[in-house]
């Protein structure tokens, strides 16, 4: 199977290795991953001005080069994926607003494109029995909490990717892999995603808790799919003039774990970049 | 030439505003069929009506228009008006100038009066061709059906059978009471509703009106108003004051003339609200298990480890007023009776502590917002105004986020239990129900009333009623009385000596009906069939609702209706294309 792939700004820079992984393993399960053409920034926010037809052009590009290439498009950033998505299916209902941007963009984008998460393609095809049977190094004992984060999920409405409340896609794709899914309270609460940018001791503040409970759970490593939460859980962790806790949990994509549990190279893992360094979980 | 009177109405300022009414009596009174015509205030009002029925007699009218309100409003009134001095009362009509004129054109007068003039000329074509038509009687069957023994059903069941007329009460369970058999005490005085309960329940049993039905449900429903045939399936026979073994189950049919549907509420789901752990944590419980354990002989413990708890939390609208994720209502029960629970649970565990988060405090009602503030000032609840939006288990404890909104920051507890004051949904299985009897809903399955002020404990269906909590969330005292409505509804139908039909029903010209059953497909009612032995088409005037579909269908204009004949209908087509022309 091809599917059109929209990599968007961070997996070519800060997350390589969420690409690196992501694009192996979807090689390995038969999905190629086909990076649009000629693709640009998709703007990294939804917009929620009440006339917020400027900031959908970004967006609406990415949406119609996409639509020349396929039915649907992939991406693997949350946040790509949150601002794709939900300007697909605000240009689905609003009609009178997609004629105004192909107006100004003087393309006509259908409103026809599918957006998907690699977690939905795999979902479908091969499904989570199909990938157990394809994983030839099972996980076995490794206790992974499953973290959401909030831009993956919600607002349910416009992403009807699962339940924002009490989602289970990532716990069943860790249970395909062998893996120990952690339930812990915290998994769709906020990182502080932005913020960090401006008000780092915020985001700091409220990762620390989520790493928290991860670890009082029992949690060896926390699964995301989002580059921003990965940074913003793993970059608290750093080792300061300190030293370390000890305590630390490694941050990583869920591609990476499948990478691993596939049996793929370690290059393709691409684990090398994390303040936590999760390699020593996986080496024999 | 007829002799027709025309009263047009001002309705006040609500016509007259807008409809240049005198124009419009002095326009249409030069018709030559028209005798009379006048305009006056409120036709409704006494001297209105006298006005009228002066005319009548003075000028000897044979028909009567009056230019007002909606026909829903005072067709009836102004048919009784006629009729009392010897007019047929189906020769009078109505010829409705506010609704459809006056009130939906205010911004243009002038087009306004020409309108309601074309609308009273078209009156005036129907009247000339109207004929005298008399009410059709059909005999009552004096037995009532009530479905649903809870507290409203019991009341019904109780008040007709006193009154005199048999009662078949048909419960779906294995017991009667409904939920209020699950619960401990009752706001506002804690009086055991077991206790309660047991004294109506032994009275309904041991009625010699009352035949009770356990585990029984109705099946079907055919006929109309005071005919009706009831199937009821897997029924046991309880006999009252006897020990006897229930017969087996078996279907029966039962002839009854009026219907109460008592068939009251289910919980919402605790599994539909995983954030606050329901169905997950299994000290998270809903507010009908918490009443289970404040029962007498119930016991105040944990499910998880049997201990009993000290601090407890109380979440109101849980699933209700939340559109987005739950129900859009509210249950309207739930600040009372988590009121009651906290104090209840302060009286067990006097040095516990009860937190109850809420969005605002509901508590109207005679002694309702007192005994909140009891609880608040008294048993030292803790309110907290706020949404909750989390709860999960730590080690032992139960942790509760949420907001604070009066002191505008996040607060969280960790307690040994808690209790969510989850929404109250239409008892499952009441959309189907529905569809059997053919009643209506709304879109969550709570029956709809006729109507929602003047008519709320009728359905839209003649001699169906309603009563309690299955047309919305009621408390006790709220299903009683209008369990008492009901009732009194069906004993004014039983009082009559027999049922008086309206004759504007659908008939079959006999020699041009061919049978081919068009009108018995269209026929969103069931009233027609064709004729097993006379091979055509006939009409079952109790059922006719008057909709026309059938004459319409009907390729031989053979199916009619009467005063609303071809010819009228035509002719007042005419009139108008002939005005606009
Ligand atoms: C936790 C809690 C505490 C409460 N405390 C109080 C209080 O203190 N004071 C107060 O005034 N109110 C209280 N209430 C509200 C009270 O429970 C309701 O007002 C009351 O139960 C309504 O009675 P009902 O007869 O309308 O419905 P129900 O009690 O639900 O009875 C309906 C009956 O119909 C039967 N039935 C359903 N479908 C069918 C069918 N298809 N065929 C045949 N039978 C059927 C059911 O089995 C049931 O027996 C409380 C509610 C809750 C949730
Ligand atoms: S009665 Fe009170 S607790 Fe229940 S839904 Fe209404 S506001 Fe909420
Ligand atoms: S008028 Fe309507 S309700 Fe009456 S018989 Fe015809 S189709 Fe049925």
């Amino acid at each position: 199977m091809r599917v059109s792939y929209y990599p968007g700004c961070t997996l070519s820079t800060k997350a390589r290795g969420y690409d690196r992984s992501g694009r192996a393993v979807a090689a390995a399960l038969g999905v190629e991953l086909v990076e649009l053409p000629e693709w640009q920034c998709c703007g990294a926010t939804f917009p929620l001005a009440t006339d917020n037809s400027l900031a959908l052009i970004a967006p609406t590009r990415v949406l119609y080069q996409a639509e020349q290439a396929g039915e649907q498009v992939a991406a693997l950033c949350a946040i790509c994926y949150h601002v794709l998505k939900r300007t697909q299916t605000t240009l689905e209902r609003d009609l009178e607003m997609r004629e105004r941007i192909n107006w100004f963009t003087e393309q006509e984008y259908q409103g026809r494109v599918r957006v998907v998460h690699l977690l939905e393609l795999l979902r479908d095809e091969p499904g989570w029995d199909g990938l157990a049977e394809r994983v030839t190094r099972p996980l076995k004992g490794l206790r992974a909490a499953p973290y959401y984060g909030c831009l993956l999920l919600r607002p349910y409405d416009e992403i009807r990717l699962d339940d924002p409340e009490s989602p289970t896609i990532l716990h069943d794709l860790l249970r395909a892999l062998g893996a120990e899914p952690v339930d812990f309270p915290y998994n769709v609460e906020c990182c502080g995603s932005y913020i960090t940018v401006k008000e780092p001791k915020i985001s700091e503040t409220m990762s620390r808790d989520i790493v928290a409970s991860a670890r009082e759970h029992g949690a060896q490593v926390i699964v995301t799919a989002c580059p921003l939460c990965q940074f913003n859980l793993d970059y608290p962790q750093r080792e300061t003039e300190f030293g370390r806790s000890g305590e630390e949990i490694p941050v990583v994509y869920f591609t990476q774990l499948m990478a691993v549990a596939l049996g793929l190279p370690e290059e393709d893992w691409g684990l090398e970049e994390y303040y936590v360094d999760p390699r020593p979980l996986f080496r024999d | 030439m007829s002799r027709i009177g025309l009263f047009v109405c001002h309705c006040g300022i609500n016509i007259a505003a807008t409809v240049d009414v005198e124009r419009v009596a002095e326009v249409v009174g030069r018709d030559s069929h028209v005798v009379f015509a006048t305009d006056y205030k409120y036709m409704c009002s006494d001297p209105g009506q006298q006005l009228i029925k002066d005319a009548i007699v003075e000028h000897g009218l044979d028909g009567v228009i009056v230019a007002a309100c909606s026909p829903g409003m005072h067709e009836k009134t102004f048919r009784a008006t006629a009729a009392a001095v010897g007019l047929n009362p189906y020769r009078c009509e109505i010829a409705n100038i506010r609704e459809q004129c006056s009130w939906v054109h205010q911004e243009e007068p002038e087009r306004a009066t020409e309108k309601a003039i074309e609308i009273v000329r078209t009156m005036v074509e129907k009247v000339r061709r109207d004929e005298d038509l008399v009410p059709f009687e059909l005999p009552i069957t004096r037995r009532a059906l009530v479905i649903g023994g809870g507290v409203a059903g019991l009341e019904a069941a109780l008040s007709i059978a006193s009154a005199g007329y048999p009662v078949v009460l048909v419960e779906r369970e294995g017991y009667l009471g409904g939920k209020m058999a699950r619960l401990s005490g009752t706001y506002l005085n804690f009086e055991a509703a077991p206790d309660l309960l047991q004294q109506r329940v032994g009275r309904v049993l041991n009625h010699p009106n009352i035949r009770v039905l356990l585990n029984a449900q109705v099946t079907g429903l055919e006929g109309y108003v005071g005919n009706f045939k009831a199937e009821v399936s897997g029924s046991r026979v309880q006999i009252p004051g006897s020990n006897l073994k229930p017969e087996a189950p078996k279907p029966e049919t039962l002839e009854v003339g009026a219907v109460v549907v008592a068939t009251g509420w289910d919980p919402y789901p605790l599994e539909r609200l995983p954030e606050y752990g329901g169905g997950r944590v299994p000290d998270v419980i809903d507010g009908l298990a918490f009443e289970e354990m404040l029962r007498p002989g119930g016991e105040l413990r944990r499910p998880s480890d049997g201990r009993v708890p000290r601090e407890v939390v109380f979440v109101q609208c849980a699933g209700s007023r939340d559109p987005e994720r739950g129900v859009s209502y509210c249950s309207k029960v739930c600040c009372m009776y988590v009121a009651k629970q906290a104090m209840m649970f302060k009286e067990r565990v006097p040095e516990g502590q009860a937190y109850v988060f809420y969005i605002d405090i509901r508590s109207a009602g005679k002694g309702y917002d007192e005994y909140v503030q009891r609880a608040m000032e008294q048993h030292d609840v803790l309110y907290l105004r706020g949404k909750v939006s989390k709860i999960f288990r730590r080690g032992g404890r139960v942790v509760v986020w949420g907001a604070d909104t009066l002191a505008g920051r996040p607060v969280e507890v960790e307690v040994d239990l808690v209790v969510l004051a989850t929404a109250m949904l239409p008892s499952r299985g009441a959309i189907p129900l529905a569809q059997t009897l053919h009643i209506q809903t709304d879109g969550y399955g709570f029956y709809n009333e006729a109507h929602p002020k003047l008519r709320p404990v009728e359905s839209l269906t003649a001699g169906i009623f309603l009563a309690g909590a299955g047309q919305g969330p009621k408390d006790i005292p709220e299903a009683v009385a209008q369990a008492g409505g009901a009732a009194a509804k069906v004993l004014q139908l039983f009082a009559q000596e027999a049922m008086v039909q309206e004759p504007t029903v659908a008939y079959v010209v006999e020699e041009l009906c061919a049978a081919c059953g068009a009108c018995v497909a269209v026929c969103p009612y069931e009233a027609r069939e064709i004729h097993p032995v006379r091979g055509i088409a006939t009409v079952n005037a109790a059922l006719c609702q008057t909709c026309g579909a059938c004459v319409v269908a009907c390729p031989n204009k053979a199916s009619r209706i009467h005063n609303w004949e071809p010819g009228q209908v035509l002719a007042m087509a005419d009139v108008l294309t002939e005005m606009s022309s």
